[in-house]
């Protein structure tokens, strides 16, 4: 019986140790709805403690007490109506104190009015895409954790799988108002310490908001399994100073700029087969690997393999077109928006002679142009 | 008393494999259910173990992400459809016509075929996994479009898996029900029945209500799929979240199809050890009743995340916060039966006295995920799957377990080993908690569920979980072992086992015989 009595307490003041360690609970958060969630989430916790103790107190007094081992005599009352309607009305008034707070803070975090800044967010299979309506600035933002981490093979840095090639980036103390939605399937848009999490899906357009208080880099995950890799789109977010903030999305506008020029210069090359060999296989590796598979057998059943297949081997302009617009209907979706035309090209090329498919076709960044006029 | 001799003459039930298969006889359909649903308990908790042995460390290392989630999927259905729900049938099976005086269940050859066809659904479900490309991997909640366009041909026999199951289960409810309304012995009321005939009752008209919903889903994903519908395809007019909502409709109401018949075991096993009548029995049947009722107007508690308007995700979170109301009036019964009673710790109570204390845990938490502004935070991480997992595994099972343990004298007429009964308890007791209790804080801490991987703040707790995890599915091989030589032999019982049982179905010998009650007792 000691035992249980131990285990009991110990089970009952596990919570009370791990709420001393925040690493072990939500965490408070960077914004004033975060701060109000988390004292919500702290009292109604307590209030459970509370009620837990008392009624596992009075349960574990019988069980020692009362036993028939101590020679117990039963009691022979069943049934009592004052004491039954008694705690019928007292978690009722327990649920008003309760229900009140929580509603006060969800009218809060329901009032996307007033935004200072409107950005997209695009869920797709795996990554998110962020715009920044009224200012012509948008990107992806992918996994940045080497496959290596993932496969054993090195060390894990210590943001393992919360790390993006471009974050998306916020200006401290503005309210940020998220428009949310989807591609392919429903992902979830999840940032802890914002106390954000809103289902983007396809379709439709949700709304969210945050104002954030204080500077740094906060990481998230997608929270709503959307297919195999689920576990690999995080999302983090950097917040900066307004005025640094607004120098980026200076920066981030001129570099738009460039990179349309690039593209437009890019029209005139003509790139030898190791160079878009070379590209490809980044871009593959980057972009494609992760349902076609490195070696490019796809997973069977689930998404077709490229090596030897007829797509790869057939018709060029046919290939051009599934990468550059997707395929309807099928996780395969078109990255025109994603990568530039010299990309593309390099991709193409690179599965039209990766793996032994030697078709010795060469695809250029003009032919790519060429494809996607046609589909306008 | 000649009807009784010449019963006994005409007795001439098949052997062997036919006896099985043939079988109309309400004793024989709960074994089967009992031992299928053990099976599935097992086939279950192996792939939970790969889920663990796969998160045990950060990194890859067993599986690939897309088997992981058909491991996820395939766990999640076969525990809900194939242990959870079939074990409590094989319980109303076996107990129901002895508790109410009824010589069988009202509809035998159906008894059978609901039972039967069980067996096919899971083939087919498990035989997916085989075919190319891996079987169902959208969860076991299969949100479309991830379980319709961006599926693989595994779709097609998840739903008529789904679909048989369905049927097996609605068969099985519209017999729960004919039988108690019809069969009761002369002088048995309402409100006289056994609590868990009461429960089960209540939980039959539940199935009857929401099976055919989850019919209309997977149905619905079937021709979106397959017949270019577009009833969940955004592209076409269709609402993927609509889907949820259909989904949830028929999702709430299961839960506490998982739970009600529990509440019936537990409200049977504590006066019996307390040696004291069930505190509040009529409240105990208002209360089953109100959480029946609640569970149809709660569903949206799972979507708050999806977009919901604020008037909506309010009434959602106020009705779902009352839930606590009547589920907290159970708990009290249960507290104040055992208070001044007279209570001895046999195997049975130990498993109830578990479920009171863990279920309420699971309760407290299932509050605090009412409670919408927080459960932004919560929502699909693994604070919820903690949530349930209490619910489900030392809610349901555990209350399974204890009837189990309660009424395996009766139907084997020996005792169990009663050593190794009290270590499988201890030792799942305490593995069950080094198990699901950890999740609550990984999940606190921002960790999503359904993830193969993992960030490395998340990495102590979890190899603490899969040890867990492992004592937890292994532990459960001891009650194989006290089953099978409980069923082989052992200390020979009297018709009453335990002193302080009370109910008709400890005046029947024991091992229960084949037929029971051919002539309806008396209940005064």
């Amino acid at each position: 019986m000691r035992l249980v009595k131990l285990s009991l307490w110990l089970l009952l003041s596990f919570p009370f140790l791990a709420v001393g360690t925040s690493q072990y609970n939500l965490p408070v958060g960077v914004t004033d709805i975060s701060r109000d969630v988390y004292e919500l989430h702290m009292t109604i916790f307590y209030i459970c403690c509370v009620i837990g103790l008392i009624v596992f107190a009075i349960m574990f007094w019988a069980i020692i007490h009362h036993r028939k081992s101590k020679g117990a005599v039963p009691a022979q009352f069943h049934e009592s109506t004052k004491v039954e309607i008694l705690w019928t009305a007292i978690p009722f008034v327990i649920l008003i104190a309760m229900a009140v707070p929580a509603t006060k803070t969800l009218i809060a975090m329901e009032d996307t009015t007033k935004a200072d800044l409107t950005i997209k967010v695009t869920g797709s299979q795996w990554k998110w895409h962020y715009e920044y309506l009224d200012h012509d600035v948008s990107f992806y933002s992918v996994l940045s954790t080497p496959r290596e981490q993932i496969t054993n093979q090195d060390e894990k840095t210590e943001t393992y799988l919360l790390d993006v090639d471009k974050p998306l980036i916020i200006p401290k103390g503005k309210k940020v108002r998220f428009l949310m939605t989807s591609d392919d399937v429903i992902h979830s848009w999840w940032v802890p310490e914002f106390a954000v999490k809103k289902d983007a899906n396809p379709g439709f357009i949700n709304e969210a908001w945050t104002r954030v208080n204080e500077t740094g880099i906060y990481r998230g995950q997608c929270a709503e399994l959307c297919g195999k890799d689920h576990g690999f789109m995080p999302v983090v977010v950097e917040v900066k100073e307004p005025a640094e903030f607004d120098q980026w999305l200076a920066n981030a506008q001129l570099e738009k700029a460039q990179a349309a020029a690039a593209e437009k210069a890019s029209l005139d090359l003509t790139l030898s087969k190791d160079e878009l060999m070379t590209l490809g296989e980044q871009v593959y590796m980057a972009n494609c690997a992760a349902c076609h598979q490195p070696t490019g057998m796809g997973l069977p059943g689930v998404f077709p393999a490229l090596k030897d297949s007829p797509i790869a081997l057939g018709d060029v302009k046919a290939h051009i077109g599934i990468v550059v617009h997707g395929k309807p209907a099928t996780a395969m979706q078109g990255y025109s928006k994603m990568l530039s035309l010299k990309e593309l090209a390099a991709v193409v090329t690179y599965e039209r002679n990766a793996w032994g498919n030697n078709t010795g076709d060469l695809v250029q960044p003009s032919d790519i142009q060429e494809s996607m006029g046609e589909a306008q | 008393m000649t009807t009784i001799a010449e019963s006994h003459h005409h007795h001439h039930a098949p052997t062997g494999i036919k006896r099985w298969l043939f079988t109309t006889n309400h004793k024989d359909i709960g074994t089967l259910y009992l031992l299928f649903a053990l099976l599935m308990f097992l086939t279950g908790g192996a792939m939970a173990l790969v889920i663990r042995a796969e998160l045990f460390q950060p990194g890859l290392q067993f599986v690939e992400p897309h088997f992981f989630n058909q491991m996820t999927t395939v766990h999640g259905l076969i525990m809900v459809f194939g242990a959870v729900m079939p074990a409590f049938t094989g319980l109303a099976n076996w107990m129901i016509p002895m508790m109410i005086g009824a010589p069988d269940m009202a509809l035998p050859r159906m008894n059978n075929w609901s039972f039967w066809i069980l067996p096919f659904a899971f083939f087919i479900l498990l035989m997916s996994l085989f075919m190319e490309g891996g079987g169902p991997a959208f969860g076991w909640t299969f949100y479309a479009p991830l379980s319709t366009t961006y599926s693989n041909d595994n779709t097609a026999l998840f739903v008529f898996a789904v679909h048989i199951m369905g049927i097996s289960s609605i068969m099985g409810a519209i017999n729960v029900i004919v039988t108690i309304v019809n069969m009761r012995a002369p002088g048995m009321t309402y409100m006289k029945l056994p609590l868990f005939v009461w429960t089960w009752l209540i939980t039959a008209f539940l199935l009857i209500a929401v099976m055919p919903v989850l019919a209309g889903a997977v149905t619905m994903v079937l021709t979106d799929k397959y017949f270019g519908t577009d009833f969940f395809n955004a592209a076409g007019g269709g609402d993927p979240v609509m889907f949820q909502h259909i989904f949830w409709f028929f999702g709430h109401p299961e839960v506490y199809i998982m739970i009600l018949p529990a509440f019936g075991v537990i409200s049977t096993i504590i006066p019996t050890f307390s040696r004291k009548k069930l505190f509040g029995y009529a409240s105990m049947v208002y209360a089953t009743a109100s959480i029946a009722f609640l569970s149809f107007i709660v569903w949206a508690h799972h979507m708050f995340t999806t977009g919901m308007p604020l008037a909506g995700e309010l009434f959602f979170m106020y009705s779902t916060m009352l839930i606590s109301v009547p589920t907290g009036v159970k708990v009290f019964n249960w507290v104040a039966t055992m208070w001044r009673g007279s209570i001895s710790f046999e195997v049975p109570m130990l498993f109830s006295i578990a479920f009171i204390v863990l279920f309420t845990l699971g309760g407290f938490s299932g509050l605090m995920l009412a409670i919408t502004p927080v459960d932004f935070q919560y929502h699909d991480t693994y604070f919820v799957v903690a949530h349930f997992h209490y619910v489900l595994v030392t809610g349901a099972v555990f209350s399974i377990m204890a009837g189990a343990y309660y009424w395996l004298p009766k139907w084997t007429g020996n005792m169990y080993h009663i050593g190794l009964a009290k270590a499988h308890f201890w030792l799942s007791l305490i593995s069950v908690n080094i198990l699901f209790f950890p999740m609550h804080f990984v999940g606190l801490a921002g960790m999503p569920r359904r993830i193969p991987d993992y960030a490395l703040q998340f990495a102590d707790f979890n190899a603490l979980i899969s040890i867990g995890g492992f004592a937890f599915g292994l532990s459960q091989l001891l009650f194989v072992a006290v089953v099978y030589k409980c069923a082989k032999g052992g200390q020979k019982v009297p018709a009453k086992v335990w002193d302080g049982a009370e109910g008709l179905e400890w005046e029947v010998d024991s091992p229960a015989p084949y037929h029971t009650f051919s002539e309806p007792p008396e209940v005064k």
